[in-house]
């Protein structure tokens, strides 16, 4: 094969790109929640990934049992007191990189219950990248923090919390 | 751990302990093993914690841990007035919203002494209904992926969505719709909503049949539950299960035809059993619910009565709109009742329907103010969870799981 040839095949069948963006792309495209209900808003979770809006356009329907498989934690309802540590710990048990996103009223500031029992707020235990308003949000709403997380995922580069 | 040397280590479980010794020699050889099983956890229908004696494979004794989801939306409705607290019911049992906004709405209700006009009393058993279908729908889903037919989920969801579609049709948010409100409902229903519902009720019988050729004689999913799970119903009686839980164990105990609200003596339905006892009665009997549903939903719009969806009392309900530009009266009432609510005489009620689950009862103390003295619910799913060390007891863990499935617990209804 001649300079030229190869050089014309080259320009026809390779991409230049960085590595972080390469990464970013791949990260961004394959994120796998954490099965991880808590409240009404785990059933509307459970519509996200089933038939009329399906994620798994999204690259998200792989819904992880075990948090060491998963990178992304969806807080999908209220957070009481007694379940913060755990939340905290499954938090913890999970891979870097991930990323949460608190789905609904009650996750994102208490809600309506601003009482005793319940964390104001999932923020004040873990970081959250998307909060969704709503009470419970419509899936398209989950869909839509997706995809917003997902672009700055493809944002972040090779190591997304320095 | 080391060994625990005869001592019981139960009690440490809860400090990240997950496996212990108890010491305790069991029938194969072995000693017992105390597991942790939850709170997150995929079979445990949300945040259910179980702590499990096991011998070898086998249940020997389990004690559920609740708590988990304990939003305190009792204390919460004492600091609301009387209209509100009817958007924190939607939340405790938050697969049968418009059935937990009944059984407070009839409390008040009754407090108040007021009846409301036949097309409400229609419309709420409508609600009732499609929030039946749906509860089921969600059990039927999530029961069949535990017991490995993931299809069931998407056809239930399917057939879930036209039902969330429905409510948003009528009362404008998909779930936690508020609608049932004491007083009546919160709007008449559209002519849309009863095409759409129309259309539901036609389609409805095939979907479940659906469901049927998929279950019913499947021969994995009965090997599941047949023989699994047994609660004879002298111990359904004794331990307080109701709902489906008392009625796949053969007692025909249903709130709609013992004690009758909201006009449910009128429709012409049967009240589904089972004499099998076990989890695959408990399915047939909610099957048998689901087609139930359907003729009740069909008889309600059939004879759907015309007139007014709310009581004609200015005290309790907001005026209508085109009142408002006339009416200084109306005005009044309007700044009255959104400034400070209404009051409702002193004295305390117990009202129960029949939700997805069973019994749900509300119990309403009033001092006379504005706001509730207290608000208790009667959680047919925290009464459930009774009779489960009774059914799982000498069954494998993965029986345990389809046991867990069939006493269909909504744990925001456990915890409240």
């Amino acid at each position: 094969m001649g300079v030229e040839a190869l050089a014309e095949s080259l320009g026809q069948n390779v991409l230049t790109t960085t590595l972080a963006k390469l990464i970013g792309w791949g990260r961004g495209n394959s994120v796998w929640p954490l099965q991880f209900g808590l409240a009404c808003c785990a059933i509307e979770m459970i519509h996200t990934a089933t038939a009329s809006v399906d994620i798994a356009r999204f690259g998200s329907e792989a819904m992880r049992a075990s948090p060491r498989q998963a990178d992304m934690m969806i807080v999908s309802g209220r957070v009481s007191q007694k379940m913060a540590p755990i939340l905290r710990t499954i938090y913890d048990q999970m891979p870097e990189p991930k990323w949460v996103i608190s789905m609904g009223a009650c996750a994102s500031t208490g809600g309506v219950f601003n009482n005793y029992a319940l964390l104001q707020g999932v923020d004040k235990i873990v970081p959250v990248d998307v909060y969704i308003p709503g009470c419970p949000p419509r899936p398209e709403d989950l869909l839509n923090a997706l995809m917003i997380l997902q672009e700055r995922i493809k944002a972040q580069g090779i190591t997304p919390r320095q | 751990m080391a060994d625990g040397a005869g001592e019981s280590v139960s009690s440490e479980i809860g400090q990240g302990i997950t496996i212990a010794k108890t010491g305790e020699p069991g029938a194969f050889g072995g000693e017992l093993l105390t597991i942790n099983f939850g709170p997150h956890h995929p079979s445990t229908h949300g945040v259910l914690r179980l702590i499990v004696d096991l011998d070898g494979e086998q249940v020997r004794r389990l004690k559920p841990v609740i708590g988990y989801l304990h939003t305190g939306i009792e204390k919460q409705a004492e600091a609301l007035r009387w209209q509100q607290v009817v958007v924190v019911t939607d939340r405790h049992d938050y697969l049968s919203p418009p059935i937990n906004n009944l059984a407070y709405a009839l409390a008040v209700e009754r407090l108040l002494g007021v009846d409301v006009p036949p097309r409400a009393e229609a419309l709420r058993v409508i609600m009732s209904e499609l929030t039946r279908l749906s509860s089921h729908l969600v059990w039927l889903g999530t029961s069949g992926i535990e017991l490995g037919a993931s299809t069931m989920l998407m056809y239930c969801f399917r057939e879930r969505d036209t039902i969330l579609d429905m409510n948003e049709e009528i009362s404008g948010f998909r779930m936690h719709t508020s609608y049932i409100r004491p007083g009546g409902v919160m709007a008449d229903a559209t002519p849309r909503f009863l095409e759409m519902l129309d259309r539901f009720i036609a389609k409805m019988p095939s979907n479940i049949d659906e469901y049927e050729d998929l279950l019913t004689m499947n021969p994995i999913f009965r090997s599941r539950t047949i023989g699994i799970g047994r609660l004879p119903a002298e111990d359904a009686k004794v331990l307080g299960a109701t709902g489906p839980m008392l009625r796949g164990s053969g007692v025909a105990w249903d709130l709609r035809r013992s004690m009758p609200y909201s006009g449910y003596e009128n429709y012409d339905f049967e009240v589904a059993t089972s004499d099998l006892c076990d989890c695959y009665g408990r399915y047939l009997v909610r099957i048998k619910e689901m087609r139930e549903a359907v003729k009740i939903l069909r008889q309600a719009l059939d004879r759907l009565p015309d007139g007014p969806v709310n009581i004609d009392d200015r005290k309790v309900l907001p005026p209508p709109r085109e009142e408002l530009e006339t009416s200084m009266e109306a005005v009044i009432h309007h700044f009255k009742l959104f400034t400070e609510g209404y009051t409702v005489p002193p004295g305390d009620v117990y009202v129960a329907v029949e939700s997805g689950r069973g019994e749900n009862g509300c119990y309403v103390v009033s001092d006379g103010t504005h706001k509730p003295r207290r608000v208790k619910f009667r959680a047919a799913s925290f009464v459930n969870l009774q009779p489960l060390e009774r059914m799982a007891m000498n069954h494998m863990v993965a029986d345990m799981v389809a046991i867990i499935g069939t006493a269909d617990a909504v744990l925001g209804d456990v915890d409240r």
